[in-house]
């Protein structure tokens, strides 16, 4: 259709923009707004131990809410979060800085950005319990401690302990914080650094008044997906603390397996409006509408 | 839908399939002999539904992998002519499963303790008990309760308490049996603690022996709330911090009692691991990470079958039983109903029995099972003698040589010692708060 035929009708032109919109209007509707408000509604049904009863009532979220486990559980999951946070930021940023400012060719920066996405040709469950044999008590790393004479005795926290979970979520979720931060970086026009460093900065300054204030957007982004991943994991914990270690998710899973459905609810609830908190915090924090 | 049962001595089957004198005609025809001379395949006497489409027929079973393996839905397709689909779950998802997607399977495999959860939601329908031609002849532990007529029926959801329903469409359990039943039962053992005889370094007696100061952080117990709470009050009662009323059904406070009494043990580091999936509790035994745990039958014989050593340890109290068995969903009817109560005949008519007993497990219909076992592997595993030659899986695989004991002894030995079964109690639904607030602790 040429542009007259369009103009020549204008209703025709006022609608395009809805019909546009509406595939993924029709999608987010069906796949996350009408999954959300069913869970809503679970969430003040009642339940037994053998079926879900529609009613109104507040009991689940006074369970959770009044609960020392919840609050237990949600501190846990947010010592999970920030420590998680800080070192993938931390290697994340570096990487970053590193792919965009020190590699001087396209081609092999693309190479090494590619080399960082090789733990994710195996499936999150096989990274995962591939730590196992390497940080158990007859594994791999005390084997080697023991052999160096560091220690004389395995060292058991380095299995099933707080440890492992943070390092398997350091090591599955890094990448998140890599590729947001390398794209706004690389968006940094070269120039700004010249013109500091001729200004007589110091490296530390460029990085300080320059780099980080110019890739805050990419850091924003990498860790509204690092607290979204840490905080509804349930798999990780579980696996790598050998179930003894508590978080939100885990904690809703348990309760979906003893057919508690509305409980879980519930909690998915209490954790989507703490998500939604942290996330406009940040959106409030940093322009993220800058890099889309 | 043609359905023809064939009833022997009717002649029926001769008329229908005249010229070419089947295996099923001779059978059908009621010539047992000369069925019995074609081939001992044939003695079993199935099939027994008479249908041209009976090919067509699936049969969607999902339960744990204990029972669901491939090696049956094989048979089936040979013996019974129709499709066996199966799915494997861990115990609490077979149980969410079976309650919330009524429509996703035909026949549930399932326990005991979760039936008493998932029958009264109304997705299964009653088993007419004089369809199954064998049923008078099931271990009384599931009609009764009783092993033997002197035993002591044990604590916990014991099989018989949930077999039975009031009527066709009671969802109410029946006291004593009636003619309609709620699962077909199938499989069942009494479980211990597995140890590691290499590690543990001395003699393990007792249940208390888990949250013994000398295994701390060697030990794991299983995170299913209810055979975990069972194994809790195992090792309470043993250490003598608690006395129960009834351990199968724990009041309030004994529920707090026992999981305070388990979470002390978690702050001071006893535990390595809580496991859900067996394949776990094998993983953590076979790397040293764990020397004594909660473990199935099946778990130990893996540990074994790596060579490294492990023994499933009879313990003074005695033990913690659980049992298995098909239900039929709510929405079967007609020729695929058909084909399920000919499945249900089938299991408990010997092939399943002496594959079940052969991994360590007992059969629900020990006669028939007899039959498909050599009389060195029935004196192995039922009566607790020497193996006279090795001792083959189901598999082929060695998995004791000549010589070699069942831990535990026979079967009267091991399941006469039961004292409680996996369980659901009455206050449920605290229990798994508390058992959360004990895995979250």
């Amino acid at each position: 259709m040429s542009a007259e035929a369009v103009a020549a009708r204008p209703w025709r032109r006022k609608l395009v923009p809805y019909f546009q919109a509406g595939p993924l209007t029709l999608v987010l509707a069906l796949f996350l707004i009408f999954p959300i408000v069913t869970i809503v509604i679970v969430s003040f049904f009642d339940y037994n131990s053998v079926q879900i009863i529609p009613a109104f009532i507040l009991d689940n979220y006074r369970d959770v809410l009044f609960s020392k486990v919840t609050w237990q559980t949600y501190l846990n999951t947010f010592g999970y979060v920030i420590v998680v946070w800080a070192i993938t930021l931390f290697i994340g940023f570096w990487i970053a800085y590193f792919l965009v400012f020190h590699i001087r060719t396209n081609t092999i920066r693309i190479a090494c950005f590619l080399l960082t996405t090789i733990p994710f040709w195996t499936s999150n469950i096989i990274r995962m319990i591939s730590w196992i044999p390497l940080l158990g008590r007859n594994g791999l790393v005390n084997a080697l401690l023991l052999h160096a004479g560091v220690t004389g005795h395995p060292l058991e926290f380095l299995l099933y302990s707080p440890f492992s979970v943070v390092v398997a979520f350091v090591h599955l979720n890094t990448f998140f914080m890599i590729v947001p931060i390398s794209n706004t970086m690389a968006r940094i026009d070269k120039s700004l650094i010249e013109a500091a460093r001729d200004a007589n900065a110091s490296g530390w300054q460029i990085l300080t008044n320059v780099v980080i204030p110019l890739s805050k957007t990419g850091i924003a982004i990498g860790s509204i997906f690092i607290f979204t991943v840490v905080m509804g994991d349930f798999a990780t914990v579980n696996v790598m603390s050998g179930g003894q270690s508590a978080s939100v998710g885990l904690m809703m899973r348990n309760e979906m397996s003893e057919l508690q459905y509305p409980a879980a609810a519930a909690n998915a609830v209490v954790l989507l409006v703490i998500m939604l908190l942290i996330v406009s915090a940040i959106v409030r924090l940093v322009d993220i509408r800058k890099e889309l | 839908m043609k359905i023809d049962h064939g009833l022997p001595g009717k002649g029926k089957a001769y008329a229908r399939r005249a010229g070419s004198v089947s295996r099923r005609g001779l059978l059908k025809g009621g010539a047992a002999i000369a069925g019995a001379a074609i081939g001992s395949g044939a003695i079993s006497g199935f099939p027994t539904i008479w249908a041209q489409n009976i090919k067509d027929v699936t049969l969607r079973q999902f339960g744990t992998g204990t029972s669901d393996l491939n090696e049956i839905a094989t048979k089936v397709k040979e013996d019974l002519g129709f499709t066996l689909q199966l799915g494997v779950l861990d115990t609490d998802a077979v149980m969410q499963r079976a309650a919330t997607q009524p429509d996703s399977y035909d026949i549930a495999d399932i326990e005991y303790f979760s039936t008493k959860k998932v029958y009264p939601t109304g997705v299964m329908q009653p088993i007419e008990v004089k369809k199954i031609k064998l049923f008078d002849k099931i271990v009384p532990i599931f009609i009764t309760g009783k092993l033997t007529p002197e035993s002591k029926i044990a604590q916990g959801t014991a099989p018989h308490t949930v077999e039975f329903v009031e009527g066709k469409d009671s969802k109410k359990f029946a006291k004593a049996p009636t003619e309609w039943a709620t699962l077909v039962p199938t499989i069942y053992n009494a479980d211990t603690l597995g140890i590691r005889p290499d590690l543990v370094g001395r003699p393990i007696k007792n249940w208390k022996d888990l949250v013994d100061p000398a295994f701390k952080g060697k030990a794991a117990i299983l995170n299913i709330p209810g055979i975990g709470i069972m194994d809790a009050a195992m090792v309470c009662e043993s250490l003598g911090e608690i006395k129960y009323g009834d351990k199968g059904n724990m009041t309030k406070e004994e529920i707090d009692k026992t999981l305070g009494k388990l979470t002390e043990f978690k702050k001071a580091g006893q535990f390595r691991a809580f496991w859900k999936d067996f394949t776990e509790s094998v993983n953590l035994m076979a790397s040293g990470e764990v020397v004594i745990q909660s473990m199935w039958s099946p778990a130990v014989a893996a540990v074994r079958s790596k060579g490294i050593p492990c023994i499933y340890q009879p313990l003074e109290e005695g033990y913690r039983a659980w049992g298995s068995g098909l239900g039929l969903a709510a929405h079967l009817n007609g020729l695929q109903l058909d084909a399920a109560y000919e499945y249900l005949n089938w299991y408990l008519s010997g092939w399943v029995g002496g594959f079940l007993n052969r991994q360590g497990y007992y059969s629900a219909m020990l006669d028939t099972a007899k039959q498909n076992m050599s009389a060195d592997e029935w004196g192995f595993w039922m009566e607790g003698k020497p193996a006279q030659g090795d001792i083959l899986s189901p598999q082929g695989k060695v998995m004791e040589k000549a010589g070699a004991v069942r831990d535990g002894g026979s079967f009267y030995e091991r399941m006469g010692h039961v004292v409680c079964w996996n369980s659901t109690m009455d206050e449920d639904r605290y229990m798994v708060q508390k058992w959360n607030e004990f895995i979250a602790a």
